[in-house]
């Protein structure tokens, strides 16, 4: 990671500080309350988090497929089938046995795909780095199995694979989780709009359809 | 939001550069030429019929034109939108963004969206510009955990929008190799300095208070002459503009008035900025700077000036007590003063409102001479 930081001497940055000093003369350290409830809690036992997280991303309009560790490669296989899905693109750090019974054109984003290449693929098969039950979140942080964030966003159908021990209960357990030094997406369902008549529309630049595949016991 | 305080595409179209607007209803704006009218949904003001001819219309000179059978589904809208603005996406050098928050703690500065244009300009191009106003940013990394509950809730009624992007930097390999960041004052630290108007920075841009006016309903909102609409915007706009410290233009200034004070965007907001007493603190500020003969009717100004002259010399008042609990006993037998042919402003008041008859003998008078003995004199 690169920043240059503004420099000390750079008199539009001295202004504004300056003024932000003169709207406060008396500057004291503001005391931030924390009583406040945070959601969630920490009550809910593994499982209940990830049936909440299951029935929360389906409310989303994404299509959620539960399948145990040993039947995976079978499920994204069967999901590629079921949507006609030829040209899949993966992260370079995707298990290869996820990929064991996917019968389509595997597409590896090593060397990095050119934009226009990366376009022209149907679909990409992602792992995340956490997942909110709360709020049916997946959170993308670049890791192996994620690639980078352009991979996630071209392809028009988006399958994620999310582990149950990856499921948090609520946004303050994933933000204390979550390292922010790392380029992060977090996705709730598909992209939408309802900017024409507060019609809503799924399905704008982002992927159009999100499969999440959850694997647990 | 921010670019458009600003006017940057203005800006850049006079340096020679072409700025496209990505989200979809800016991108009906933009085509049509158009101003927005909301904080969320800015073309709300435009039909589906209206948003299609405009794609016919204006898509083909701006990049790939719209199919010709178009027809006014969203959906057909949607993908429209989605093709034309996918070529460019694929072949922009540079985007520039706003930011929804950023955190000074860990350099973080994020975006909240729906559409996914947002992720498009922060993620392909190979130069990134975020201009931000200062107000956006929180102190701890930990603050998100509010703000990102409190924002989607509050503007979609949504648990969670589709996507949020969060970034520190340029990352290698991933999205932009430059970013660059633009801290924005533009009145912003101005009114920062007013302790009773800086509460309108808490502002995160929910539109829950235009979705509850019922002045926005009437209006629209293009009537606030400002990226910024609604209740919020009638706060925000004439302080950025500088109300505190010289006269603003007369559509400004009058955005203060622009509010029965019903109080509903105050329950709704959820950063709790009490937007009628910065409302009315304003009406203060406009009448210093301009003066109740600019901004209101003479009538209107002219009864203030008598009051002040009335209400500053106690012999004054109480020679119009006397007058007034004798103009009573004439017009008024029933106690109260109803419809009534006067001239100029006092018989367009009763036309629509009743006023009490003022009492016989003002308190003043009576405290004179009893002392304030309650049964004497009565």
């Amino acid at each position: 990671m690169t920043h240059r930081p503004a420099t000390a001497g750079d008199p539009a940055r001295e202004a504004i500080l300056d003024a932000i000093r003169r709207a406060f003369p008396d500057r004291r350290p503001v005391e931030v309350p924390r009583e406040y409830e945070r959601a969630g809690g920490g009550t809910r036992s593994g499982r209940e988090i990830v049936d909440r997280f299951a029935e929360r991303v389906a409310e989303y309009r994404a299509t959620v497929v539960r399948t145990g560790p040993y039947g995976l490669s079978r499920t994204i296989a069967a999901r590629l089938a079921e949507r006609h899905l030829r040209r899949l693109v993966v992260p370079d750090g995707v298990p290869a046995e996820w990929l064991s019974d996917a019968a389509v054109e595997i597409i590896r984003d090593e060397p990095p795909l050119s934009l226009a290449d990366l376009d022209a693929t149907d679909a990409v098969l992602t792992g995340c780095a956490i997942a909110i039950a709360e709020t049916g979140t997946i959170v993308l942080d670049a890791g192996p199995d994620q690639g980078r964030r352009a991979l996630s966003l071209l392809p028009d159908d988006h399958l994620c694979v999310v582990r149950g021990d990856q499921v948090v209960d609520g946004v303050p357990d994933a933000l204390a989780r979550l390292d922010p030094r790392r380029p992060l997406t977090w996705i709730s369902g598909p992209s939408a709009t309802s900017d024409i008549e507060l019609d809503r529309v799924e399905g704008v630049h982002g992927p159009r359809n999100l499969t999440v595949l959850i694997v647990g016991e | 939001m921010v670019t458009q305080e600003i006017e940057l595409n203005d800006a850049l179209a006079r340096a020679g550069i072409a700025a496209w607007e990505t989200d979809l209803a800016e991108l009906i704006v933009q085509l049509g030429d158009d101003l927005p009218s909301h904080i969320l949904v800015p073309a709300i003001h435009r039909n589906r019929t209206e948003i299609r001819d405009i794609f016919r219309r204006a898509m083909g000179g701006a990049g790939r034109p719209a199919p010709t059978d178009l027809s006014d589904e969203p959906r057909a809208l949607a993908e429209a939108a989605r093709l034309h603005l996918r070529e460019k996406f694929l072949r922009a050098r540079v985007a520039i963004s706003g930011a929804n928050f950023a955190v000074a703690e860990t350099g973080t500065v994020m975006v909240v969206e729906s559409e996914g244009n947002g992720r498009m300009c922060l993620t392909l191009p190979d130069v990134l510009i975020t201009v931000m106003g200062i107000e956006k940013v929180v102190p701890a990394w930990r603050d998100l955990e509010v703000f990102l509950q409190l924002l989607p809730r509050s503007s979609t009624a949504e648990r969670m929008n589709p996507y949020t992007s969060m970034w520190t930097g340029v990352a290698p390999g991933d999205g932009p190799r430059a970013f660059h960041l633009v801290l924005l004052d533009n009145g912003r630290t101005d009114t920062l300095s007013d302790p009773t108007g800086r509460q309108a920075l808490r502002c995160i841009k929910c539109s829950a208070c235009l979705n509850v006016c019922p002045v926005y309903e009437r209006t629209g909102g293009r009537a606030y002459g400002s990226p910024y609409p609604g209740p919020i915007g009638a706060i925000l706009t004439p302080q950025l503009r500088g109300i505190a410290r010289h006269p603003v233009d007369a559509q400004t200034a009058s955005l203060p008035y622009a509010s029965s004070l019903c109080g509903a965007c105050f329950d709704v907001c959820p950063v709790r900025i009490d937007i009628p007493e910065v409302l009315i603190h304003l009406r203060g500020q406009v009448v210093r700077q301009h003066g109740w003969r600019a901004r209101i009717g003479s009538d209107e100004a002219l009864l203030m000036a008598g009051l002040g002259a009335t209400f500053r010399s106690p012999r004054r008042l109480a020679a119009a007590e006397r007058a007034a609990g004798l103009a009573g006993r004439f017009v008024g037998r029933s106690g109260r003063i109803g419809r009534w042919p006067a001239p100029g402003m006092l018989g367009r008041w009763l036309r629509f409102r009743d006023l009490r008859v003022p009492a016989r003998r003002s308190f003043r008078a009576w405290w004179r001479s009893t002392g304030g003995d309650e049964g004497a004199g009565r």
